[in-house]
């Protein structure tokens, strides 16, 4: 079977799993399978179906998995967004029609070489920086959870950070191709540029509050650099600088630190100060009620889970438990009606992006390829790991979006963009000889 | 650099397998206790969503608690109603959304929501849940009379007061009222008014289950348990005969029977007999017999009643507390220091409940056999069958049968010609016994009745108490009689 052909058989099971989810939310609402949960389904099936033809014209001989993997984990989304708000989901839809829209024009306007991006490198990094800029302007940003990290122009919003990753990692693939003899070397004058760009990053970052992406951008910068140099001392160094900075961090911002309680006394047994009242309380009422309300939920999944549309997220007087319930904190809804089993799973389809990703990186015949690949890749691993990480209170919850399941446009349309760039390099890389 | 990358997959991979770890050790290990969370949100809604049993009273069809039926998030979800709302709070309970419980609603709480092990449950329960269906719980037939138990509460209401009502051959509970009392579907929404309420008696407290928790000096009402003593022992008859002299020296000091209000002055009564005394309730004589027999014989037949350990019921064990001798708030389970003459006539840091008082006439009434006391009948399945029934349980003997005819004639006496006249029932042998209980405020007493119907085979005993009710014999004994008569006249 031919790659694409392969592709085209996994989108066809994706669009029937699809299928049956929905029909199971509409079983669960409403005790009957409606034609509407059917149509969302052929609706979905065919815009892969359209991205796959797509695929086919550019990228042939691009990885075969990637995109009904990408197909899974936005259909899980959708449905859980369907099932939690219905009207989100129309949007979601519209998203996604963007994003694959997005994702057909870059793989059309790059299908020749995209090895072009390299010569453009210091505009994606500056571009970047702008992005991530963006929020913290007066007159565009807003604050959201302590954290400014939306942009409104009218009646649209937008999280540039998504897309100012994969300009960072572009940047970073280009320069590090460039510099990695020297900076295996370890000359230091040669840091400047990277060390700038860098820097004025991570200021933004405190500008604006956001220590997940502040940890996905360091973990993604010292995983490129590692790969660019092999030298384990200069993770070893970022690690302590990343260590330095956090206790800094911790020190001198407030939200951080309470992130941090948060995370390691999610419960108290007497009332302690409650920073959103002013008032003595429990925290697990306070600042901590997201996190244990979504570890309740997580919980109340035990293995098999409550089933696809009747799990409990409202209260009995019809009140939303869980706050941001289907943008950061999605993984506790899927978790909770899914179980152990479905829950695994999905991180399982994560793990196979993953290895798909790093397989491409390997295979891949240059440096900027390889590092791009293994770049995108991580990052995905990483903010992946986050997210859901800081769910599960593996480590302090910081709000970030799970990719291709969370609502959210901008989420949507970076990691269509992220998986066009997959593709190409792999399409690249599988290429026979000429 | 793949030598690099293949170490960066490996890590990027180990990420989401701590990710999978993460997931296993919320949903598998810690599962059980976040869902015991009292502020688990999740589990306060997923109780709803069981049709939790129903609660009857003893008639089988006054349906004590059912539930509402609403839509909510397209989630079917089942609120909880109290149809007769104040009649029966203390044995029905509660069970509200904050996941606080009370009565059976909280001791039988695996039943009502299909918890419970037993087998066909399980495979009841499991099958609904499999298909989709809503989960049933079992229902509750308790033994409470509803007309006897509704007449009680009007006779208590605007009192501070309890009454029991007990069926002697078979222990089961026909009446347990407490006042001032509440309605259990004001608990959820607007507890403040449920606090608000008021009565004779300052805290009011309406929470309070005055019947089974409530500690009241028993004053003469006791004088039956030392009574029992003295005749079991065989020390004593009821023509045993006494010199009244209208006090008592015990330690060198007069212990007179100006005692009870229910005695204009010092009374003396001169030579009388055990039934004369038991009939007219004379301290005096009470108090020789007190020391003649010791503390200790008279604590023994107490604990053959019950007290000193917690009477056995079905609603939850902190509901519920022992009657004995306390010492600074606390049971004192040794004798050794109780004098003797006050203890015989029931003051001497006795306390009990009007729950442990109703034990001990029923036991006298059953030929001195004690019945555990049973306020659940039966259980029943959400289709009919029968989970299981109560059979009348005998938890030993208190005192001969010989005795407890004997002393049965005696409490007669006390209703056809002495202290319980209020209590005559026109065609029905009616036993009894007044008590009037001095409390910590002067010139304030507890007023006490315990009885049993007909004399000649008991269908029915009662203990009342009224909180400052002044003598027992005018203020307790119509509402035992009315009680009484009520429960006779429907069975």
């Amino acid at each position: 079977m031919s790659l694409r052909n392969r592709e085209l058989a996994n989108l066809v099971a994706v669009g029937v799993l699809t299928g049956l989810g929905f029909a199971s939310v509409y079983i669960a609402r409403s005790h009957v399978v409606s034609t509407a949960s059917l149509s969302y389904a052929i609706f979905f099936l065919a815009l892969y179906v359209a991205a796959h033809v797509v695929t086919r014209l550019t990228v042939p001989n691009a990885d075969p998995y990637l995109l009904p993997i990408a197909g899974l984990l936005t259909a899980v989304g959708l449905t859980e967004i369907y099932r939690l708000h219905p009207q989100d989901a129309f949007r979601q839809g519209l998203w996604i029609v963007i994003a694959v829209v997005l994702f057909a024009v870059a793989l059309i306007a790059l299908q020749r070489d995209y090895r072009r991006l390299e010569s453009y490198k210091y505009i994606a990094g500056l571009t970047a920086i702008f992005l991530l800029m963006l929020p913290a302007l007066p007159g565009f940003g807003t604050t959201v959870n302590g954290a400014r990290l939306w942009v409104h122009v009218g009646p649209l919003q937008f999280q540039p950070g998504e897309l100012a990753k994969i300009m960072l990692i572009v940047f970073l693939a280009g320069y590090l191709r460039e510099k990695r003899e020297v900076l295996a070397q370890g000359r230091l004058k040669d840091f400047g540029p990277l060390l700038v760009i860098w820097g004025g990053a991570m200021l933004v970052l405190v500008e604006t509050n956001d220590l997940g992406s502040a940890l996905l951008y360091f973990g993604i910068f010292l995983a490129m650099l590692y790969i660019a140099t092999a030298r384990v001392l200069f993770v070893a160094l970022g690690g302590v600088l990343f260590l330095v900075g956090s206790a800094g961090a911790y020190k001198l911002i407030p939200h951080v630190r309470e992130r941090v309680t948060i995370w390691l006394h999610p419960w108290t047994v007497h009332r302690v100060y409650c920073p959103l009242t002013g008032k003595p309380a429990l925290r697990q009422d306070c600042q901590s009620y997201q996190l244990v309300k979504s570890l309740y939920s997580i919980g109340n999944g035990h293995f098999g889970g409550t089933g696809l549309g009747r799990g409990t997220f409202e209260t009995t007087s019809g009140h939303q438990l869980i706050p941001y319930l289907n943008t950061d904190f999605i993984y506790s809804a899927v978790a909770q009606e899914l179980g152990l089993v479905g829950a695994a799973a999905v991180l399982l389809v994560y793990m196979l992006f993953i290895a798909r990703g790093f397989r491409i990186a390997l295979l891949a015949q240059d440096g900027f390829s390889k590092l791009a690949a293994a770049g995108l890749t991580f990052g995905f691993a990483l903010q992946t790991f986050i997210i859901v990480g800081g769910i599960l209170r593996l480590i302090p919850l910081t709000g970030i979006t799970l990719p291709f399941v969370s609502y959210g446009g901008s989420s949507v349309v970076a990691n269509f963009v992220l998986l066009a760039g997959l593709l190409l390099i792999s399409h690249r890389a599988n290429e026979p000889p000429r | 650099m793949n030598v690099q990358i293949s170490r960066l997959a490996l890590v990027g991979l180990a990420l989401i397998v701590a990710l999978i770890l993460g997931t296993t050790y919320w949903q598998a290990w810690a599962s059980a206790g976040l869902a015991d969370r009292q502020d688990n949100a999740i589990q306060r809604v997923a109780q709803f969503t069981v049709k939790r049993g129903r609660i009857y009273a003893g008639d089988g069809h006054t349906l004590l608690a059912t539930n509402v039926r609403k839509r909510v998030g397209g989630q079917t979800l089942y609120f909880r109603r109290y149809p007769q709302g104040t009649l029966a709070p203390f044995v029905v309970g509660y069970s509200t959304q904050s996941r606080s419980q009370a009565g059976l609603e909280r001791s039988y709480n695996d039943y009502l929501t299909g918890a419970n092990s037993s087998l066909s449950t399980v495979f009841r329960t499991t099958l609904d849940r499999l298909r989709g269906i809503t989960v049933q719980g079992n229902d509750l037939y308790t033994t409470i009379d509803p007309k006897a138990q509704r007449l009680a509460n009007g006779l208590l209401a605007g009192k501070c007061a309890a009454a029991v009502a007990i069926e002697p051959s078979t222990g089961k509970v026909l009446v347990l009222s407490s006042s001032p009392s509440y309605n259990p579907n004001l608990v959820e929404k607007s507890f403040a008014s449920i606090a608000r309420g008021t009565a004779a008696c300052k805290p009011a407290s309406p929470l309070f289950d005055r019947a089974t928790q409530g500690l009241y000096a028993p004053g003469s009402s006791f004088k039956v348990v030392t009574a029992s003593a003295a005749l079991d022992t065989g020390r004593f008859t009821p023509s045993s005969t006494f010199f009244d002299p209208g006090y008592c020296i015990e330690y060198g000091k007069r212990v007179s029977n100006a005692l009870n209000p229910d005695q204009s002055g010092p009374e003396s009564f001169g030579t009388v007999n055990f039934t004369t005394a038991l009939q007219h309730s004379i301290n005096a004589v009470f108090c020789k017999i007190g020391m003649a027999l010791g503390a200790g014989p008279i604590v023994d037949y107490s604990k053959r009643y019950g007290f000193y350990s917690v009477p056995p019921l079905e609603t939850p064990l902190d509901e519920r507390v022992p009657s004995g001798r306390y010492k600074n708030g606390r049971l004192d389970r040794s004798s050794s220091d109780a004098d003797p003459g006050r203890l015989a006539f029931g003051q001497e840091r006795l306390l009990v409940t009007p729950f442990q008082m109703a034990m001990v006439a029923a036991a006298i009434a059953n030929q001195g056999v004690v019945m555990r006391p049973t306020v659940v009948d039966k259980i029943l399945s959400p289709g009919g069958g029968t989970l299981s029934r109560r059979h009348p349980e005998n938890l030993g003997r208190a005192i001969k049968p010989q005795t407890a005819s004997e002393l049965t004639a005696m409490m007669e006496a006390v209703v056809t010609g002495g202290t319980g006249t209020a209590a005559q029932i026109p065609g029905v042998r009616v036993a009894g016994k007044t008590g009037t209980a001095e409390t910590p405020v002067p010139h304030q007493y507890n007023a006490w009745f315990i009885a049993f119907a007909p004399a000649d085979h008991p269908r029915v005993a009662v203990a009342v108490v009224v909180e400052n009710g002044g003598f027992g014999g005018r203020s307790a004994a119509p509402i035992a009689k009315a009680i009484m008569q009520a429960i006779l006249r429907g069975s």
